[in-house]
């Protein structure tokens, strides 16, 4: 089954604990005109790291590094939900019976469905067992 | 190749002679000053009871302080109007030390500079630029007059705009610098940026602070410079002291001009041949500012002879100022060592800072590294590890836990002159 057209690049951002950091990452997205679908911040003690799914990946990542940020691009897959209750069961059900663990998940409402972020352990698995329960995975090309 | 073959190469018994002769020449010349010749009557010591080199050990030590307490001018063995230049030290801790300079210590000066020059391969038709600063620190100046002595092209660009220098690197041929290692590195990190690179760079001179051979192979994989160690102190006229020969592993100091001696800084008795302790130096040759048994405060070690290059014996490269070291719940930190490690590690980037608390009665010591950007995959936790692969690797060389805190690169201050990489905010014990 033909998988990489639902790896969808989210852009991973290294910043101290520091106040002002997310505020400097969100203006320059506002600038180059990146729209941010949904984002999360992780946190350890001393620095994290703010993770962002965007419109315009590639923009965002050229802006953020010309600015000193560390950036990178981590694969995660985008999956349709159901905005009613049971919607995240759905989907989390069918990944742990498949043994496919989640390292995190964020999500966002769009203007139809809600649509569940999720960063596994092993995304070709995680694409092909969605698929086959009739899950809907969003194509990398709407976020382009 | 040599600037001054016969004295470069003076061992055994015609340098004992030469050392002794100058030796006995530099004990009249201290007893014009007022203050060694108050402090040899009271250590009962005459010019006369010198009759070997051997017999140096007799003598008094002079340390910073005493030239401190004569500031200005009570360090002067001649009058001021046969002094034709003064440099002063920074004078961080307390008074600064003003040494003066005849017109024949300037030209001594800059012989010993000519003959580091030669001896890392510099020759007319090279082109050198000295980005260290000019004015009163003696870098600027000092190697200045010797560049221009074995005629190399000299571009006294200073310090700071540090595109512009790159440009001149670039514009001019410039064929050898001399900065701090910092700034060199500083150097590296904007040629990179600005996506050029420096085709006619063959040499680096760097000194004026210690300095890692893990720093050394990222000056020299970066610069591709052949990277060499400069050493020298204001009160000795400043940098050309000692300088690596293109066989590295040590420095070569001038023995025709400076009489060398490794103590234990405590006991202040000599060491054991070979064995690491303070370096004490006494100049055979200063006119307007003679000194005995100067202690420097540097650590190292005397180098067994015998340099395929032909020069007398060296000095090991130094690890540090005594002054710079740390005492960290009871344990002796270089700057220097920590700078080893972290620049051997592929995960650390540019620069680092280390600041010291004392939180409870126990001192703490944290290190704000830079991350180095390919090493980053966007997870926490190899992040996390990156921060425990640099803590354990700080503690089995300084045996001491350490906080490591990862900042952005170029979020932590860079340096154009001396680093200053250790803030100590414990205050005082008492």
């Amino acid at each position: 089954m033909e998988t990489d057209q639902y790896v969808i690049k989210q852009i991973s951002i290294f910043s101290e604990n520091r106040p002002g950091r997310l505020a400097a990452i969100a203006q320059a997205m506002e600038e180059e005109k990146v729209n941010i679908f949904a984002f999360s911040i992780a946190e350890a003690d001393q620095f994290g790291v703010v993770r962002a799914l965007v419109n315009h990946t590639e923009k965002a990542h050229k802006k953020l590094t010309s600015m000193g940020f560390i950036v990178s691009f981590t694969d995660v897959i985008a999956v349709r939900m159901r905005d009613e209750p049971g919607g995240l069961y759905a989907i989390a059900k069918v990944l742990g019976e498949a043994q496919i663990n989640i390292d995190y998940a964020y999500a966002y409402s769009g203007r139809d469905a809600a649509v569940l972020i999720l960063r596994v352990n092993n995304v070709k698995d995680a694409i092909t067992t969605l698929l086959e329960h009739g899950v809907t995975l969003i194509e990398n090309s709407f976020f382009r | 190749m040599f600037w001054n073959k016969k004295m470069e190469t003076l061992q055994g018994d015609k340098l004992a002679v030469l050392q002794h002769k100058r030796l006995t020449w530099t004990l009249h010349q201290i007893d014009k000053v007022p203050f060694y010749h108050q402090r040899l009557k009271e250590a009962g010591i005459s010019a006369g009871d010198i009759r070997s080199l051997e017999d140096v050990e007799k003598l008094p030590f002079t340390n910073k302080k005493d030239l401190q307490g004569g500031y200005p001018f009570g360090f002067l063995a001649v009058p001021l109007n046969q002094v034709v230049r003064i440099h002063t030290t920074s004078g961080t801790t307390g008074k600064p030390t003003v040494v003066g300079y005849t017109r024949q210590d300037l030209d001594n000066w800059s012989e010993l500079i000519a003959r580091n020059l030669t001896m890392v391969g510099l020759a007319e038709g090279d082109v050198f630029q000295n980005m260290v600063n000019y004015g009163l620190f003696t870098g600027g100046l000092g190697f200045h007059y010797g560049a221009e002595k074995i005629g190399l092209t000299v571009i006294p660009s200073a310090t700071g705009n540090t595109k512009r220098q790159i440009e001149m690197i670039r514009d001019f041929g410039v064929t050898a610098i001399h900065c701090t290692p910092s700034y060199a590195l500083h150097i590296a990190e904007v040629t990179e940026e600005m996506g050029v690179d420096l085709p006619s760079l063959k040499v680096g001179m760097f000194g004026a602070e210690a300095w890692s051979e893990s720093m050394r192979s990222e000056l020299q994989r970066r610069l591709k410079v052949n990277a060499f160690d400069s050493y020298g102190l204001s009160e000795m006229y400043g940098p050309g002291v000692a300088f690596e020969c293109p066989e590295k592993e040590g420095l070569h100091i001038w023995h025709d001009c400076l009489l060398t001696e490794i103590i234990d800084p405590k006991s202040g008795e000599r060491v054991a041949e070979g064995e690491r302790g303070e370096l004490v130096i006494t100049p055979l040759v200063k006119e307007a500012m003679p000194l005995i048994r100067y202690r420097t405060g540097d650590i190292t070690r005397l180098i067994e002879d015998g340099c395929p290059c032909g020069r007398g014996q060296k000095i090991g490269r130094i690890t540090g100022r005594s002054d710079d070291m740390l005492v960290i719940r009871g344990i002796n930190v270089f700057p220097s060592q920590i700078e080893h490690v972290l620049r051997s590690l592929p995960e650390v980037g540019d620069q680092f800072m280390v600041i010291i608390d004392r939180i409870n009665y126990l001192d703490e010591m944290t290190i704000e590294v830079e991350m180095n950007r390919e090493y980053f995959s966007g997870e926490l936790r190899d992040l996390a590890k990156v921060q425990h692969k640099i803590s354990s690797a700080l503690r089995d060389v300084l045996g001491l836990r350490t906080t490591i805190k990862l900042v952005e690169p170029g979020s932590l201050p860079r340096f154009e002159g001396k680093a200053k990489r250790v803030i100590d905010r414990r205050g005082q014990l008492w």
